[in-house]
């Protein structure tokens, strides 16, 4: 609980409590790996039961998945540089950064609710069959999380306007960006393990 | 909507209807007794809005005693229920209820409060740390828990009970065939007590890595702390399977999916796969802080070095990849492929193993030590042979081949109970008698502590031991009753006295406590047992700041070091330095509380509602995010005036070994 | 782990065009190569998992910190598990002959 700085440190660094904070915020990301396994996992065992229902290859489109891929790869990027600019104690360069990274993020979230919405109009639903049900879960959860990590962000933004960039605030905005590239993670391997393979087969 | 108004009360049998009075009468007491002393302030101040990580740990523990009540008397009534053949004490589903809340009560309720209380208590002053890594995220786990432990508790009479035993398995527990409300209790209930022992894995494992005092490397500490560190990661990496398979369950109950229906191309048997991926660690998660109870309790009064502690440290780490490895030999006779079960049962086997090598280890300090017959030893002398014969019948049911005999049996009932009442309830009794006097300054008493290990051990031999029989006989567990032709009445009876031994021997327990509370010796040292550790170091019961001054550590068994080699030092004034401590908070409870209404709602399938509490959630947490507590320091005056207060009165500071 | 002076995040920009790249190539494998599927899921999969090392390393500095080791082993650790899960499940789910 020390407040004693070490300045030779990146700003998010300095102090013990960050240090802890940021060592704790991987070891949730590991419960993450196992949250999100799981449902992998559900979506490989019932992801071929398709109950007489629509299959992979009747609904998904590729050309949308690759654009809400690329919106995600580019905000993951954006946000490396939000931290990069962070480091380099370059406030309003974190804030310009830190702001589009928002905005890609909103921009896969629109196009994930019109895929959903798409779906449901084709009468594809969570209760049509346990592919749809793991499907729309799967997508749903790591949905939700960048819909989180968005609402967390925004006040994250306003501290960080109000009291300037501080070992506190600084911690926050790396805890997020840890946050944001998993979530790209998590993209990477929906992308490959439901909508690729689901179009190969 | 999931439930008729006229249904919202269980109603119709006279034993629930007296329990709803006595929780009626009990409630209004609280509150009375509450304004009539005036003790709301002390309460809201120095309890719910605490982050001290001893409050907090003996909150939990005050959890997992009321609870092991509750547990108790259900199983209890089982007991009742079978003395007899053809008895109609209980009526089938209040039975089946009566089991499965017996079932997630003791494991998730009193097994997992108990044990996090003790590690909250021990593990920061055995590392010589002031608190835990996060003490807001702490209380926060501690009031999850509880909330989960509430809404799961008041389905007996509002609502009514889950009824698809501790597993729920489907197609039992889904819609179709449970359509009523009890088992959205189970989903949501532990959803939230879950999320909060997640919480304490993720807080643990910091704070064993990051704030061990100077001096104390990985292989120096404790080896309470060692098990209680292996545990948060097992928590870390098995609750998440639990959370999505409850998440599950509650989409497929509520809205309709198709998870683990028989239509819709669900498979029920990927509930049993999620469960136990989750449950077999969980049974690691309650039993390894226990090994770490014995081996301190061991050691002290063997006193002697653990011996073995690198292959200890060794067999712990090797649990922690081996316990999630075996989750299939829970359902052998599920109907998989002969290798899985095969390559489930050499792993099964295999993580016997590390567990033969701690019972060799502790039974190797014992050799030639001088042993002192307390009743915290005498609890972990006889976890040793009762203890093997849970995990001998472990290794028969481990062989795939012959559990399709035992499987579903009494035989495997006594098996698992032979397992978690020696391996976890003997040492969470000896970790009361043993660091009682550091919780509450003063020491259980050993005489009715003795009446209370006679009665404990010999009632639960008598209650268990003849399942063994009556399994191999054929009597499968979760019969509500059986005829008189089995010949089963003769060992069902005695199972059932001993129930009653056992019960009294939790009563004795619960009279101790209460006589200890009033008339025991106030007077005791830092260190009444002559300890090896740190928490003994301190002052008992231990001070909000926990240590003076930080110890540094040279070798394992710290403490006793420093009191052989007379390194303990007087308490010098010009050395004490401002602490800084950790503010109370009322987040944790606040959140606590919403989470419980929030769950509420959800049980009772008014999802309109429950998505209005979810806001009360995000204000909290958004209130979190914006507050920026930094906590307070303690005075010098304030210290040197505690330190004194304990150090120079009475028997004061232990600095020798006796 | 330095404070960081340079004004050009060049590794940031490599690993952005790397990502990129992975993703791309894994499309054209599963959508325009015609090769068997198991070799596509094979492929895709090994793509996957060196561009999630590659948001690990480069993006989330996982070896950064004086918790490096800590930091890598827990993220070992989950993603062993998360075999576990995954794998175990599958094969435990279809081999029987309950399926």
């Amino acid at each position: 609980m020390s407040a004693k700085g070490n300045a030779a440190l990146p700003i998010e660094f300095q102090t013990q409590q960050n240090r802890m904070n940021i060592l704790g915020f991987w070891i949730f990301l590991g419960a993450e790996i196992v949250l999100f396994a799981t449902l992998f996992g559900v979506y490989g065992v019932l992801g071929h039961r398709h109950a007489g229902g629509p299959m992979q290859q009747d609904l998904f489109i590729i050309k949308d998945v690759m654009i809400q891929t690329m919106l995600l790869l580019t905000s993951s990027f954006t946000m490396g540089i939000a931290i990069f600019e962070m480091r380099r104690e370059n406030t309003k360069g974190l804030l310009i950064w830190f702001i589009i990274t928002l905005l890609l993020g909103a921009g896969f979230l629109y196009m994930e609710i019109q895929e959903f919405s798409h779906y449901v109009h084709q009468g594809a639903t969570m209760q049509t069959s346990a592919f749809l049900s793991s499907f729309f879960v799967l997508l749903g959860t790591h949905g939700l999380h960048v819909t989180l990590g968005i609402g967390w962000a925004v006040l994250l933004i306003i501290q960080l306007v109000q009291r300037g960039l501080t070992p506190v605030t600084a911690r926050k905005t790396f805890i997020i960006g840890l946050y944001w590239h998993f979530l790209d993670v998590v993209w990477i391997f929906i992308f490959t393990f439901v909508y690729l393979r689901g179009l190969v087969s | 909507m999931g439930i008729k108004w006229d249904e919202f009360f269980v109603t119709g049998d006279p034993l629930i209807l007296a329990s709803q009075i006595a929780i009626l009468l009990t409630s209004i007491g609280a509150v009375a007794a509450l304004t009539y002393f005036k003790k709301w302030r002390w309460l809201w101040t120095d309890w719910l809005t605490t982050v001290d990580h001893k409050k907090i740990g003996i909150l939990y523990i005050l959890v997992g005693i009321v609870m092991f009540f509750r547990g108790g008397v259900d199983g209890l009534m089982m007991r009742a229920q079978t003395a007899v053949p053809e008895n109609n004490f209980l009526d089938a589903q209040h039975y089946n209820e009566v089991f499965t809340t017996h079932g997630v009560i003791m494991i998730l309720f009193v097994a997992m409060p108990l044990l996090i209380g003790v590690m909250n208590f021990i593990v920061p002053l055995q590392i010589g740390a002031r608190d835990v890594a996060f003490p807001q995220l702490n209380a926060l786990s501690f009031w999850l828990t509880f909330s989960g432990a509430m809404l799961f508790n008041i389905s007996f009479v509002i609502g009514g009970s889950p009824d698809a035993g501790w597993t729920s398995y489907f197609p039992l527990a889904g819609k179709e065939f449970s359509p009523g409300i009890g088992n959205n209790f189970y989903a949501i209930a532990l959803q939230i007590a879950g999320a909060g022992t997640l919480m304490s894995g993720i807080n643990f494992v910091v704070t064993i890595l990051k704030m061990r005092t100077k001096g104390m490397t990985l292989m120096k500490m404790p080896m309470f702390t060692w098990t209680s560190f292996i545990t948060s990661i097992i928590i870390t990496a098995s609750f998440p399977i639990f959370t999505v398979a409850l998440a599950l369950m509650t989409f497929d109950r509520i809205f309709g999916t198709h998870f683990f229906t028989v239509s819709g191309g669900g498979m029920d048997m990927l509930w049993a796969n999620l469960f136990w991926l989750w449950g077999h660690p969980e049974v690691y998660i309650v039993v390894l802080p226990a090994f770490g109870i014995l081996s301190e309790v061991i050691s002290t009064f063997a006193r002697k070095t653990l011996y073995g502690y690198k292959s200890m440290v060794l067999s712990i780490t090797i649990i922690a990849v081996l316990s999630m490895l075996v989750w299939v030999h829970h359902f052998f006779t599920m109907g998989n492929s002969s290798a899985a079960n095969s390559f489930f049962s050499i792993t099964t086997m295999m993580i016997a193993i590390p567990t033969g090598v701690k019972v060799f280890n502790w039974l190797f300090t014992m050799r030639k030590g001088r042993i002192k017959f307390t009743t915290a030893m005498l609890w972990a002398l006889a976890f040793v042979p009762n203890f093997v014969i849970g995990g001998v019948t472990g290794v028969m049911l481990a062989m795939a081949a012959a559990d399709y005999q035992y499987h579903n049996t009494l035989f495997l009932v006594a098996h698992f109970h032979y397992v978690l009442i020696p391996g976890v309830v003997f040492p969470l009794f000896a970790a009361f008698y043993y660091w009682w006097p550091k919780m509450f300054g003063y020491m259980l008493n050993e005489r009715i502590g003795k009446w209370h290990f006679w009665l404990f051990t010999i009632g639960f031999n008598l209650t268990f031991m003849p399942m063994f029989f009556l399994g191999l006989d054929g009597a499968v567990r979760r019969a509500y009753t059986y005829s008189e032709q089995t010949g089963f009445g003769p060992l069902m009876l005695t199972s059932a006295i001993g129930a009653i031994i056992l019960a009294a021997g939790f009563a004795v327990l619960l009279y101790n406590i209460y006589w200890s509370a009033r008339y025991a010796d106030r007077n005791i040292s830092n260190d009444p047992w002559d300890a090896r550790t740190l928490e003994w170091a301190t002052a008992s019961p231990v001070q909000h700041y926990n240590f003076a001054s930080l110890p540094e550590v040279k070798t394992l068994d710290a403490f006793w070091h420093m009191k052989k080699n007379n390194e303990i030092k007087e308490l010098n004034e010009d050395e004490i330095q401002e602490i800084h401590m950790p503010s109370n908070t009322w987040i944790p409870f606040y959140m606590g509380s919403v989470f419980l209404i929030a769950g509420f709602f959800l049980v009772f399938e008014w999802t309109i509602a429950a998505a209005i509490a979810t806001i009360g959630i995000i204000a909290g947490l958004i209130f979190r995010s914006f507050d920026y507590d930094e906590g307070f320091h303690v005075h010098k005056d304030e210290i040197i005036e505690t330190e004194q207060g304990w150090r120079k009165v009475g028997k004061g500071v232990k600095n020798h070994v006796s | 782990m330095d404070k960081t002076t340079k004004s050009f995040p060049i590794s940031h920009v490599i690993g952005f065009f790397l990502s990129l790249a992975l993703t791309f190539g894994a499309a054209f494998v599963a959508l325009q190569a015609g090769l068997p599927a198991n070799t596509v899921l094979w492929i895709i999969g090994s793509l996957a998992v060196i561009q999630a090392a590659l948001q690990l390393y480069m993006f989330m500095h996982m070896n950064e910190g004086e918790d490096k080791a800590a930091q890598s082993i827990n993220i070992l650790y989950a993603v062993f598990i998360a075999v576990v899960i995954v794998a175990g499940s599958i094969w435990v789910m279809f081999s029987g002959h309950s399926h």
